[in-house]
């Protein structure tokens, strides 16, 4: 194809786009809402995620030592445990250092642990383990078992299950929203265009007859198309962003949550408009070369 | 040259709309094709670009073997003809100067001979006050000229025309008729399917009569031969 054909045909396109008017507009307008109701959901399962992350990394196995275990055999069996390949880290926690905390976080009652420190002490040295992927818990918790010198393992075990059963729902709930939603919007979107283009069967029936080659009927629609996509990504991109960005002040600031932490601005929302702008470019360039495709056999 | 090797063509409720079509055409011929409405004259011209496919029977034209022809090759069968279409098949939202141009943009004309071709064709068929008008702000016999210069415009080494005259006033039908007999004159075949007794009888050249889907006369130099 000469630059001069390829220029024809960008100009066609961008012409299509006025000439079809209404039409046009109809397909902007059904790419920007069900873009829009799609990078809504994209945002929310995305922030669920970030939050079911955040409360599953805080999953930890205490391993309570038994009271006559030396520092030696402290110091052992944390480099046995970390040595363990499902094992992120270990934090050691005498029973000074059990006491200390117990102090600051009584505050003025501190006093009640006055003497319960040196040989008058309760408490165990404890190892506490971060398991590399949270959801191994159980199989940390089981295999820190078989080493000595341990009285007791806690790891909440019941809240763990219940945890992560609740976060695979919500996990997979959003994924498929967002397929399902993908889905609807592909097929929205592309029967727009393709009443647009069925309106103009007559045209590229004429353009065969005199002589057009396929692809040459075909470049002007690929341009409008990928044009009609982009254009209607353009709205919700610029609406979610703004809005997200006022979420996130919202929830910091007025509403005080400050358990509840949104994922920041950057580099989501960028993502996001990535994701918008390709699917929107994606469906609008194949909803109407194949509904192009129809008419071209003459 | 054009040439049909016993074409035959029915339509799927069994009506035989052309029948034992065996006929020849040369370069540079000029050819009317006459006969009563429905005799299957337009379904001639159609085959010949391909717009209808015969049932039977085989076509050859400028070179291509058209009925054997891969899908690819059917844009150079089309370029290297002239179409003037009955329905004159204008694209209904480009204007005037842009339905002309477009004919040879597919061709990937340069912009400056495309502007210098349509603003020719426009001079001839008397358009250039009208070059940005759309179809739909023309007269019948204004349309009719716009799809004759779009089927001049590529200088094609065949014209095939459909009751090129059928909308026009005698003055005007004049007029294209003597551009058809200049180009005739320059080596360009001209098939043309008329009703235009007048024409036929006043300027000579061969007739080919179909009836009932059968050739019923070809004569060199022949007259209309029917009562309209």
């Amino acid at each position: 194809m000469k630059i001069r054909t390829l220029y024809r045909h960008v100009r066609e396109g961008l012409r299509n786009i006025g000439r079809n008017g209404w039409m046009s507009f109809a397909s902007v307008s059904s790419v920007a809402i069900t873009l829009f109701i799609l990078g809504v959901f994209v945002l929310l399962a995305m922030n669920v995620n970030h939050t079911a992350q955040v409360v599953e990394s805080q999953v930890e196995v205490r391993v309570f030592l038994k009271k006559e275990t030396t520092p030696e055999q402290i110091e052992k069996l944390k480099n046995q445990i970390e040595d363990l390949p499902q094992v992120k880290s270990v934090t050691l926690i005498t029973k000074e250092e059990g006491i200390a905390k117990w102090k600051e976080d009584f505050g003025e009652k501190s006093y009640l642990f006055e003497g319960l420190e040196g040989e008058e002490n309760p408490l165990s040295d404890e190892l506490v383990v971060k398991p590399q992927n949270p959801r191994e818990t159980a199989l940390v918790a089981e295999r820190v078992n078989s080493f000595p010198h341990i009285e007791s393992i806690n790891y909440g075990k019941e809240t763990v299950e219940k945890l992560f059963s609740i976060t695979t729902v919500v996990r997979n709930v959003g994924l498929g929203f967002i397929v399902a939603l993908a889905f609807t919007a592909m097929f929205l979107i592309s029967n727009t265009i393709k009443m647009t283009i069925v309106a103009r069967r007559r045209e590229i029936q004429i353009m065969k007859l005199v002589g057009a080659t396929n692809a040459f009927i075909r470049w002007p629609f690929f341009i409008e198309g990928l044009l009609l996509g982009v254009l209607g990504a353009i709205v919700p991109v610029a609406l979610l962003v703004v809005g997200y960005q006022y979420l996130i002040r919202f929830v910091k600031v007025d509403l005080n949550l400050y358990f509840l932490e949104l994922l920041p601005l950057d580099p989501l929302a960028w993502q996001m408009a990535g994701l918008l702008m390709g699917i929107g470019a994606f469906i609008g360039v194949w909803g109407s070369i194949v509904s192009v495709r129809r008419f071209l056999k003459i | 040259m054009i040439e049909m090797i016993d074409v035959w063509k029915s339509y799927p409720n069994g009506t035989d709309a052309l029948k034992e079509i065996n006929i020849k055409i040369d370069k540079s011929e000029f050819v009317y094709v006459v006969g009563p409405s429905g005799a299957g004259k337009s379904t001639f011209i159609k085959l010949m670009y391909r717009e209808e496919r015969p049932s039977k029977g085989q076509i050859f034209l400028n070179g291509y073997n058209v009925e054997k022809m891969k899908e690819k090759q059917i844009p150079k069968l089309r370029r290297s003809i002239g179409v003037v279409f009955q329905d004159y098949k204008l694209l209904p939202r480009l204007n005037v100067y842009e339905n002309i141009a477009f004919a040879m943009e597919v061709v990937e004309a340069p912009r400056k001979l495309i502007r210098t071709r349509v603003m020719e064709m426009l001079d001839l068929v008397k358009l250039k006050h009208k070059l940005r008008a759309l179809p739909s702000e023309l007269s019948g016999g204004e349309q009719q000229r716009v799809s004759i210069a779009r089927a001049l415009v590529n200088n094609p080494q065949t014209i095939i025309a459909d009751e090129p005259t059928g909308n026009l006033d005698p003055e005007t039908s004049w007029e294209i008729m003597k551009i058809f007999e200049e180009i005739n004159l320059r080596g360009t075949t001209v098939v043309m399917a008329t009703h235009n007794r007048e024409i036929v009888n006043t300027l000579r050249k061969r007739v080919v009569a179909i009836e009932a889907g059968r050739i019923a006369r070809d004569q060199v130099r022949g007259d209309y031969g029917y009562e309209d």
